[in-house]
């Protein structure tokens, strides 16, 4: 699935941040038009911007175009989309997709070996988050779910809390999931400065990868890491705010993982739900593979029974990025659909398998690298 | 460029070693204990009630500091993980176990929560071993007035836990219904006012319930409590009446309430007398045949006799606990075959053992669970500090006499002299004996047992049947665990709450 495509850019001095529509006679506000056969005659001040396939040799007007985009098949009408000054036309949001992320900033203050999308250092917060102010009053209103990444979404400091409130004012009905490793939350002040927001239809999704501090220290390659983030979780529980632990499974947190399952459930009883998570081979985990792979198959004692552990004692536990032919049967009712749309791929010999419906699939990146135990149900 | 440098070297890769913190292989100890297990392994367990089962010797080793992270590393990381050592002199997560101690005394947060009302003393039972019922006609006598019960309904209201119990006890409470009735009828009158929730609960025999009792029973929501003492030839022989059915009726009368209130309205306790120690398998068996599938192994109550020898109180707690084991034994028997059987007594120690909340538990809370848990209203209007010590009263031992519904104030009752001594002598914390054992945390103190059969409050816990029963059985579920862990598998399915 494509999210980013390029054309060339004229007259555009700022980001353009509209909707998307192919509809010349359209008359919404922050209209983005798509005409794949040149460019109409009139009207085309009333859009934000007007992108196209076509070269631009002797265009003359003063309004932001981008011209000779190579595709637009990926692009759905009301989709939302950012062009920016050098002609890349970003999808921010898919009005047919329930999965839909903001990514909050590049910078972190870990470095996980198997990070799925690799920190950056470089100061985007103020731009990014200018980008969703015009955004995010644009999504429908009946918008069922939108997560928030990053990198580390509280090292946008003060605009983090800015772009939750923004969200709760315009987006009341939408569940919001925050991906943040909770470290920021070791100061009280800022769980309590959370929990003023009142946002029940938010949760935060903090990873802990062992009970043990250097071993999740050393996952997430951070001196402090681990007491942090406890902590933080303690101090977001002092206040009744929602956490899901998200627990990534491999080589280096196997060993541990039914130590974790009983950490969870005697330190954070509190948490709303666990997630078990399989390795994707993505960003750094490549790099570190050595250092990372499991066969799947070959941690299914493990995983059995810390998942078992922790739903016998009445919590709620997903597994997430797994294969139904990998897992044990009795471990499939906590298996959930849990990859993204447009990030998931099924093998070739998937096609003649009768619980493909019923299976999440494999991350399209982990086509290269996945259990040898892939079998067809016949 | 420069910033691309630092990014790069930030972001390069470092080892396991490079996230040690610890400094010249020093660590701190949290508060810990330790007991031995068996000829191979010990127990540590920890200032919330965690517990590690290790190596024998492991314990001298952590305190004489010659555990080292590289020769064991899991061991070492399982002690710091567990909050029993820390490599920095205060833990750096000492909030969060400062959490979990506070939650696992919560059960001291309500204050009173169980209040017994004696409807009646009077009973057409005599059974052998029970030292205060009186087979009688004379209610005035020996019924709880209604003027005691108003009283005794207002002092209940009082209590500052949100929710309170009040349990019908006798004698016979079913021999004083109409009481009952006007009792439960007036609280829910008064209970709204002070936005209590009650629950209700009657103890009785069940020889005398019948379908109206029951279907009153249904309307306001009240649940039955009986006793079954085992098979019929076990049970009449505890519990003797006139045609010798003790047994028939309580079957028939279980049966009843179940079919009337649902099967998880109506429990059963067991009594144990010399007898039933010989009998532990048929015990269970009667229990699972009659459709229960939890039962309360509980020990020979020492009430009813005098300060006893020691060597006696030995032998009878030594009979009980291989009684206990037996009986366990087969419980575990029926959950490995697939059924869901609890015992009430594992269940409550496992609880505090496995779970990280609170337990309340009247005989094994600390500080001690008489008062700051549970109060006694006896027949007379006189106020005890549990159901056991108004048992001593009727020996004529008024030690832990309160004082009367028609002469003490709430306060008066509660924060007198005579109670703040009572509770302060019931917490193991800071016992003789219990102050360093490792089991503190899953045990309780009991003041009213040991003043009954060690002559003083505090007691002596070296010839202490209580300490002896106690000890061994979590011993015992600890060793259990430890060996197959299926059984391990069973207990943590025991301590899973059920709401
Ligand atoms: S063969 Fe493919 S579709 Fe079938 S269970 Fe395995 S991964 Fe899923
Ligand atoms: S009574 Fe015995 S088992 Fe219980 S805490 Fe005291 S010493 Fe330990």
């Amino acid at each position: 699935m494509l999210l980013r495509t390029r054309g060339i850019s004229i007259n555009i001095e700022e980001p353009v941040v509209g909707r998307i529509t192919r509809n010349a006679g359209y008359t919404g506000d922050n209209s983005i038009l798509i005409c794949e056969n040149g460019l109409p005659s009139s009207r085309i001040e009333k859009f934000a911007c007007v992108l196209t396939n076509q070269e631009s040799t002797d265009w003359q007007g003063d309004h932001p175009v981008v011209f000779k985009v190579p595709s637009f098949e990926h692009l759905n009408e009301g989709d939302l989309v950012v062009v920016s000054q050098d002609g890349n036309i970003k999808t921010l949001y898919r009005i047919n997709s329930f999965h839909n992320t903001l990514l909050a900033t590049e910078r972190c203050n870990s470095n996980c070996l198997m990070c799925s999308q690799p920190p950056r250092d470089r100061n985007d917060t103020h731009r990014l988050y200018g980008i969703y102010e015009k955004m995010i009053p644009m999504i429908p209103k009946d918008c069922f779910e939108l997560m928030i990444s990053g990198g580390e979404p509280t090292l946008m400091g003060e605009l983090f809390f800015q772009l939750l409130q923004l969200i709760k004012d315009q987006l009341p009905e939408t569940e919001v999931h925050v991906l943040t490793n909770g470290r920021s939350f070791a100061w009280n002040n800022l769980a309590e400065k959370l929990s003023d927001l009142e946002y029940n239809r938010l949760m935060l999704g903090i990873p802990v990868y062992a009970d043990y501090y250097q071993m999740h220290d050393y996952i997430v390659q951070a001196k402090d890491a681990f007491n942090q983030t406890i902590l933080g979780i303690h101090n977001l529980a002092r206040y009744d705010q929602r956490i899901e632990i998200r627990v990534v499974l491999h080589q280096q947190s196997i060993p541990r993982l039914t130590r974790l399952s009983r950490y969870i459930y005697k330190n954070m009883p509190f948490v709303e739900h666990i997630t078990f998570m399989g390795l994707e081979y993505i960003g750094y985990t490549p790099y570190n593979i050595d250092k990372l792979w499991i066969d799947p198959h070959d941690y299914m004692d493990e995983l059995g029974e810390a998942v078992e552990f922790l739903s016998g004692q009445g919590m709620n536990v997903s597994i997430y990025n797994s294969q139904l032919c990998v897992l044990p049967e009795a471990l499939w009712k906590y298996a959930k659909k849990s990859i993204s749309d447009w990030k998931q791929s099924y093998l070739p010999e998937c096609e003649r398998c009768n619980k493909l419906s019923d299976c999440g699939g494999l991350f399209t990146w982990n086509l290269k690298k996945h259990s040898e135990h892939i079998r067809p149900f016949a | 460029m420069a910033e691309a440098d630092v990014i790069t070297k930030n972001r390069k890769f470092k080892e396991l070693g490079f996230y040690d913190n610890q400094e010249n292989n020093v660590y701190f100890l949290l508060p810990m204990r330790f007991a031995r297990l068996n000829q191979e392994k010990e127990v540590l367990v920890n200032e919330v009630g965690d517990h590690l089962v290790v190596r024998e010797g492991t314990f001298q080793k952590i305190v004489q500091r010659e555990l080292n992270k590289e020769d064991d590393p899991d061991l070492f990381g399982d002690l710091v993980a567990n909050h029993f050592i820390s490599e920095s002199r205060i833990p750096p997560l000492i909030d969060v176990l400062a959490t979990r101690y506070r939650t696992k005394k919560a059960f001291l947060n309500n204050f009173t929560m169980l209040h017994i009302f004696v409807m009646s003393l009077r009973c057409e039972h005599t059974c052998h071993y029970c030292q205060v019922s009186r087979v009688t006609q004379d209610k005035d006598k020996f019924d709880m007035s209604r003027d005691h019960i108003d009283k005794g309904i207002d002092m209940m209201l009082q209590s500052p836990s949100p929710h309170v119990t009040m349990e019908f006890q006798g004698g016979e409470a079913l021999l004083a219904f109409d009481n009952i009735k006007y009792a439960v009828e007036r609280v829910h009158l008064l209970a709204g006012l002070r936005n209590k929730s009650v629950t209700f609960v009657i103890c009785t025999n069940l020889a005398l319930v019948n379908e109206e009792i029951l279907l009153y029973c249904k309307e306001h929501e009240i649940l039955i409590s009986s006793s079954l003492d085992g098979p019929a030839f076990i049970h009449n022989s505890n519990r003797t009446r006139p045609g010798r059915n003790s047994y028939e009726l309580a079957i028939k009368g279980i049966e009843l309430s179940k079919r009337i209130l649902g099967p998880s309205r109506v429990s059963a306790l067991m009594t144990t007398t010399n007898l039933s120690l010989d009998y532990p398998i048929e015990i269970v068996e009667e229990y699972y045949k009659q459709g229960f599938r939890n039962m309360f192994l509980r020990p020979i109550s020492p009430y009813g006799f005098a300060v006893r020898n020691e060597r006696k109180n030995k032998y009878e707690t030594d009979r009980f606990l291989e009684f206990y084991k037996k009986a366990l034994g087969r419980i575990l028997e029926y959950n490995l075959a697939g059924e869901f059987f609890t015992e009430d007594y594992a269940t409550i120690i496992l609880r505090k053992m496995l779970t990280p909340f609170p337990v309340g538990y009247v005989d094994l809370n600390s500080p001690t669970g008489c008062i700051t848990n549970v109060i006694a209203f006896n027949y007379d209007g006189s106020i005890f500090a549990s159901d056991e010590s108004r048992m001593l009263a009727e020996m004529k031992d008024f030690t832990f006499q309160l004082g009367h519904l028609d002469t003490h104030s709430y306060e008066e009752v509660f924060y007198s002299k005579r109670a703040l001594e009572i509770v302060s002598t019931g917490i193991n914390e800071s016992l003789p004996g219990c102050s360093d054992c490792a089991f503190q945390p899953y045990c309780g103190a009991d003041p009213i047992q040991n003043h009954a059969t060690q002559g003083d409050m505090y007691g002596y816990r070296p010839t202490s049947s209580f300490c002896q029963k106690n000890m061994e059985i979590i011993r015992y579920l600890i060793e259990l665990m430890d060996k197959d862990k299926a059984i391990a598998k069973i207990f943590e399915s025991w301590v899973k709450s059920r709401s």
